[in-house]
């Protein structure tokens, strides 16, 4: 219902925007380009052969995937599989990568992402890893930014809606989850209606510098509000998180007029310091819980999952210091840090105001003790002994805000479809202009560092009818590039993304690039499968299970020809990819195959599970246009009747005159 | 709520009526840089091909390098190249009797290049219509195969 409302609004923003300016110039496509400025196009245009100079990484939303696109060209370079399976390269399909996708809840090969996070040293990005977030069965993946593949998945215990989520410290020590669905914890059988009593919001450390080790290395008990976003703190807030909350009300039902009573509502600051010293002190109680950690090995080429049997839970009443509420006008969205790390400042969908607190304030109103009331042990400072100040009237349903470096915010907001700039320590808008059509996050690349490069903005659409060829019903959302080099905000680009991207990071292509693989080194490849010269190649019968050990290389299969398969058996075959070039990955497929293909990279090993269903001989298939004979790169894998005995045989080339 | 929400955008859009420079066709500002085309003259014909190698020391055969050699060969280069028989790439006994070293060594090294540059690499990918891939082969590496194919050709 809300989504509706919100869809209506910004419909209605659209038609006021394209009345008014229908007043000026007077035609229709006119309306539509009029924001961009006259040289756009030369500073977007990225010639053949040219690459671009940042990376952007955006979310997938609810295809659970992250998308890297090129700026400022807005071309798109991967997409990364997270909590999704591949039928390209066999993600989520092969035993490999199974493992990945594991949780409490079973076997899960979608979730909802939202939230980027590139890994950061002493503040800055350092183009190590993207961490991004599930919302819906709350996970937080690692992205390895060398192979861009996803190596880390941990599943996070008592929290559902893991929205505020997987937001960073400055040197990646800790990346945090939050309940935006506030439940039962620990779950069980209770009443919705005992809500107020019986449930809790939880926020979560997870331990994130040292890959392969992610662990959760504690929650916080807090009173069971809707927690929505995060941001750390960083230089003289270095050590605290901060959380905002809505539904203070505390309501199941009916939200959107069940929790919009309060005139504010929280955000949370977590002093994750003073937690670490009451963990210390065995002040954490260990809990109970069941979740996974799953892991993959670039060397191994395999994924394994490790379940995990309780957490370390810290009650906010027994160590005070731990958390303090921020009072925030009403029902605030986004929270983010300057990147002086002095102010915080809330994106309240429904204010009228955007609040912008005072680090320094709120450690002197603590020191002072000026408090207003505590809730379940955590205190609520009074909001004036806080506040830096309100930017008066900003613009309509402020969300999100991220930094330039120059002592300017830019704030989006999803009602009036714009982004406003704005002075933050003097408090004053100092420019504003018009996104196509309400805009949630936006970015700038470092703009949640210590060193935004204050060079491009992009605002991420929401809606965006009359803006592309139409496709049916369901439109891709866009992305709309704008200067901020200069005093005036300039629109210059726009380009389309997949899935519903929520929020993306941008870092200079400078500090990933020269750092990326381009092989994995059969040398190292550690595979228990792995097959490093054609000579190896093989075939092996265990029962039921045949293995077949293959090699592909350009253009052929080794072995090529197989029989004594029977009906009954399962195959397995486990691929290596014996190039040790660039690019040259090879595909495989068999007729009649349940799952995806799978696609090997150079140096790699990956395998295709497979059950023949009825006698044949089925052929086999290189499905990556690999050379100029890549259409000879084939095979056939002969199926006999389950009990007979055709004996076991395989060749590439001259057949082998006796059984081997 | 209504009147809220159509103030704020007539505000902002006044701006958008200010007149503007007449939209033209853009030119990028920057010339455009072609992509790469084999525009070269031919290379002077060179027997050492072209590649990093450009001078090999050859000495009495040195088995500890042989060795090396043929566990490279074995698991990078056997794939395709036997040594007797044509095969996906052509058979490789007697290569060092054809070829200098140096020749040999940036095939090796830097086989795409040879391919489009050298006419006798060239020649090849009429034959054996298979670009060799390059293998990540070090330096040291491409010695340590010629020096098997040395030995192979020594028998
Ligand atoms: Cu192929």
């Amino acid at each position: 219902m809300l989504g509706k409302k919100k869809l209506m609004v910004g419909g209605l923003s659209a038609l006021v925007v394209g009345a008014l300016l229908t007043g000026c110039p007077p035609k229709k496509e006119a309306v539509k380009t009029s924001a961009v400025g006259v040289d756009a196009a030369s500073k977007v245009y990225v010639p053949p052969g040219k690459q671009d100079e940042f990376y952007v990484f955006f979310s997938g939303g609810f295809n659970g995937q992250v998308t890297v696109y090129g700026a400022p060209s807005g071309r798109i370079l991967k997409v990364i599989k997270v909590f999704s399976v591949d039928p390209e390269t066999g993600y989520g399909f092969t035993p490999e990568t199974r493992p990945m996708l594991m949780t409490s809840h079973g076997f899960l090969p979608w979730d909802d992402t939202h939230h980027p996070w590139l890994s950061q040293t002493n503040g800055e990005h350092d183009g190590r890893w993207l961490f991004i977030n599930a919302n819906n069965t709350p996970r937080i993946a690692r992205i390895d930014l060398t192979t861009f593949e996803t190596t880390e998945i941990i599943e996070i215990p008592n929290v559902a809606g893991n929205h505020p989520s997987p937001y960073g410290t400055e040197n990646t020590e800790y990346v945090v989850s939050g309940s935006r669905f506030s439940v039962p914890v620990p779950q069980r059988d209770v009443p919705i209606e005992s809500y107020k009593e019986n449930f809790k919001g939880v926020i979560s450390f997870i331990k994130a510098n040292e890959p392969g080790k992610m662990d959760v290395a504690f929650q916080i008990l807090m009173p069971g509000f809707n927690y929505d976003l995060a941001r750390c703190g960083r230089g003289p807030s270095h050590g605290w998180c901060f959380f905002t909350s809505y539904n203070t009300e505390q309501a199941h039902t009916l939200l959107e007029v069940n929790a919009s009573k309060n005139d504010k509502d929280f955000i949370a600051a977590v002093n994750w310091k003073r937690a670490e010293e009451c963990v210390a002190q065995g002040k954490a109680k260990e809990m109970p819980a069941t979740y996974y950690h799953n892991y993959y090995d670039e060397k191994k080429h395999m994924a394994v999952s490790e379940v995990k049997k309780s957490v370390k839970v810290l009650d906010p009443k027994e160590c005070p210091g731990v958390a303090y509420f921020l009072p925030t006008p009403k029902s605030p969205h986004g929270v983010d840090v300057s990147d002086d790390g002095e102010y915080i400042v809330g994106g309240g969908k429904l204010a009228t105001v955007i609040p912008i607190h005072s680090f320094s304030k709120m450690l002197k109103a603590i020191e002072q003790k000026a408090f207003e009331k505590e809730i379940d042990g955590i205190p609520v400072l009074k909001y004036d002994a806080v506040l830096h100040c309100e930017l008066e009237k900003p613009c309509l349903g402020p969300l999100h805000t991220e930094f330039d470096g120059k002592g300017f915010g830019y704030t989006s907001c999803f009602v009036s479809s714009e982004v406003v700039k704005f002075d933050y320590k003097g408090c004053k808008v100092v420019d504003r202009v018009p996104t196509y059509y309400s805009v949630g996050h936006l970015l700038i690349p470092g703009g949640d560092t210590k060193k935004p490069y204050g060079k491009y903005l992009i605002a991420m659409n929401k809606i965006t009818k009359d803006r592309q060829l139409p496709v049916g019903p369901e439109l891709l959302q866009s992305a709309q590039l704008y200067d901020i080099s200069g005093e005036k905000m300039q629109l210059i680009h726009e380009f389309f993304t997949i899935g519903e991207p929520h929020y993306a990071q941008a870092i200079p292509a400078d500090k990933i690039k020269d750092k990326v693989k381009k092989i994995y080194p059969l040398a190292e490849n550690e595979h228990p499968y792995a097959v490093k010269a054609e000579k190896d190649a093989r075939v092996e019968r265990k029962g039921n299970e045949v293995h077949v050990y293959m090699t592909m290389i350009r253009s052929h299969f080794v072995p090529d020809n197989i029989e004594g398969v029977r009906v009954g058996d399962t195959v397995y075959f486990h691929l290596t990819n014996l190039e040790q070039d660039w690019d040259i990955p090879h595909g495989f497929a068999v007729k009649g195959s349940e799952d995806a293909e799978i696609l090997v990279m150079p140096g790699q090993t990956k395998t295709l599970v497979w059950k023949p269903k009825a006698p044949g001989v089925y052929p086999f298939y290189c499905t990556d246009f690999c050379s100029a004979l890549h259409q000879e790169m084939q095979g056939y894998i002969r199926v006999s009747p389950a009990g007979s005995n055709v004996p076991l045989k395989y060749y590439t080339g001259t057949p082998p005159t006796a059984q081997k | 709520m209504k009147r809220a929400l159509l103030a704020l955008p007539i505000a902002t859009f006044i701006f958008s009526c200010q007149p503007k420079p007449p939209e033209k066709a853009q030119e990028p500002t920057k010339p455009v840089e072609q992509p790469a085309v084999v525009e070269k003259k031919e290379e002077a014909v060179s027997d050492k091909g072209i590649g990093p190698v450009t001078e090999v020391q050859l000495g009495p055969i040195d088995q500890t390098l042989v060795k090396k050699g043929k566990e490279i060969f074995d698991s990078k280069c056997a794939s395709c190249h036997k040594l007797e028989e044509k095969y996906v790439g052509p058979p490789l006994k007697g290569v060092t009797k054809r070829r200098k070293p140096e020749w040999i060594m940036n095939m090796i090294l830097n086989p795409a290049e040879m391919v489009q540059k050298d006419p006798v690499a060239r020649g090849h990918l009429a034959e054996y219509p298979i670009q060799m891939p390059f293998q990540d082969v070090s330096k040291e590496d491409a010695r340590a195969i010629l020096e098997y194919l040395r030995s192979v050709d020594e028998k």
